[in-house]
């Protein structure tokens, strides 16, 4: 890697619930607070729908860092979904863990649609820590290239 | 004729069962066996050299029109039953569990009864298990990847875990959905570590302990310390214990809103 890790610009997929963290995000954008250009949001209905798949997809497409993100407990549009959430998040975070995969570069958060300024700070911070730790080389590294063109 | 042969063929001569299932000697160690008649049963032989979980076969769909069967069982197979039971796939009261106590055998019906054998006869982790997982956690997170990537780089994607696990029974299992393809289906570090990922947190409370899968694998990955180390992840958490056919609910299925942990912010 020739890059220095001042110059590493991490990718980080923010997987989010669109009645809380995706309003709050959006609040954040016409409140027109800046906040670090890392990061692609993907929408979903509920934190309780994001399967713990997509987080493996998204390193294995090259992401350094991952946010996860909804409503705060007990404000579920769906009553439960973050609860439910939560509790795979628990049993998963235990089992990368134990495998050897970094979950310093998961970031869960609870942010609600009131909550602009709080996704602006999470993303800016989300972002120094991964710089830091810098690209995520070890999981890419066993996405071979193998697996990568018979993907096409 | 042992006791347990005894037991079995009456309950097949009586009709009360029309099958037991389980295990005799074969060349090489213990096999599971069959029983339609009473004369079947002559050989079966129940020991600690028993370690296939038969509890398995319980839900295969071959099994159905056989009324009602009954198994010899370990531990591991009664609290596979008592699992399964819960999870709505065996009819309480339809599965006969023999088990023996010292030398007599003992005929449970219901899953209290079996509830409270098993009570009474905790299994705790074998001091190896013990020893190897307080190890693997006492190294760095570096060197655990690379313990498990060496580990799953030999994976040869047989699926004999999934095969010999009584509690993998979907009929459709997401690695062979292929639209979209969450897995890719040939054996690679990657793949093989996803395929581990997802058959060990769809058995996220659920586990038995059994270790069928980790005997199973021919290439010798140590697949149990994940399970062994996922349920001691959740009693942490939530309190429950893995395999124990909690009727409240799945772990993953179910929550209580003061639900404690110390990673979201
Ligand atoms: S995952 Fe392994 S140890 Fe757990 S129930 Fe299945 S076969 Fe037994
Ligand atoms: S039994 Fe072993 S080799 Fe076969 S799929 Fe499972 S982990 Fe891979």
């Amino acid at each position: 890697m020739s890059e220095t890790n001042q110059e590493f610009e991490p990718r980080i997929v923010a997987f989010v619930c669109n009645w809380c963290t995706y309003a709050g995000a959006d609040l954040a954008g016409t409140s027109r607070l800046k906040y670090a250009t890392n990061v692609k949001i993907v929408r979903f209905p509920c934190t309780g729908r994001i399967d713990f798949m997509l987080l493996l997809k998204a390193f294995e497409e090259g992401a350094d860092g991952i946010i996860v993100s909804g409503c705060h407990p007990n404000d579920c549009h769906y009553t439960s979904g973050n609860f439910h959430a939560r509790r795979r998040w628990t049993v998963f975070r235990g089992l990368l863990d134990f495998m050897g995969i970094d979950v310093r570069r998961i970031h869960f958060t609870w942010v609600s649609a009131a909550e602009g300024a709080k996704w602006a700070d999470i993303v800016n911070e989300t972002v120094a820590d991964i710089r830091a730790l810098g690209p995520y080389d070890e999981y890419k590294s066993i996405a071979s290239n193998f697996e990568k063109e018979a993907a096409k | 004729m042992s006791k347990l042969s005894e037991k079995a063929a009456a309950l097949l001569s009586e009709g009360t069962v029309g099958l037991v299932i389980g295990y005799e000697q074969g060349t090489h160690g213990t096999r599971p066996k069959f029983c339609r008649k009473a004369e079947d049963a002559a050989t079966l032989i129940l020991n600690d050299k028993c370690l296939n979980n038969i509890g398995g076969y319980l839900t295969k769909p071959e099994l159905i029109g056989s009324g009602k069967v009954a198994v010899t069982a370990t531990l591991a197979v009664m609290r596979t039953v008592v699992q399964l039971t819960a999870e709505h796939q065996l009819t309480d009261g339809n599965v006969i569990v023999l088990a023996l106590d010292g030398d007599e055998v003992l005929q449970m019906a219901s899953i209290d009864e079996i509830k409270k054998w098993l009570a009474a006869h905790p299994e705790d982790l074998s001091d190896e298990n013990k020893a190897l997982l307080s190890k693997l956690k006492a190294l760095s997170r570096e060197e655990r990847w690379n313990f498990w990537i060496n580990e799953m780089n030999k994976c040869i994607k047989c699926y004999a875990c999934r095969a010999s696990c009584p509690l993998c029974y979907c009929n459709r299992c997401i690695v062979e959905v292929n639209c979209p393809q969450w897995i890719k289906p040939w054996a690679a570090p990657l793949s093989n570590m996803e395929w581990q990922i997802n058959r060990v947190m769809h058995m996220a409370g659920r586990c038995v302990g059994c270790g069928a899968c980790d005997r199973a694998c021919p290439v010798h990955i140590p697949l149990r310390l994940l399970t062994i180390s996922m349920a001691g992840d959740i009693k942490e958490a939530f309190g429950v214990a893995s395999g124990t056919g909690n009727i409240d609910g799945n772990v993953l299925s179910s929550f209580k809103p003061d639900d404690k942990e110390n990673f979201i912010h």
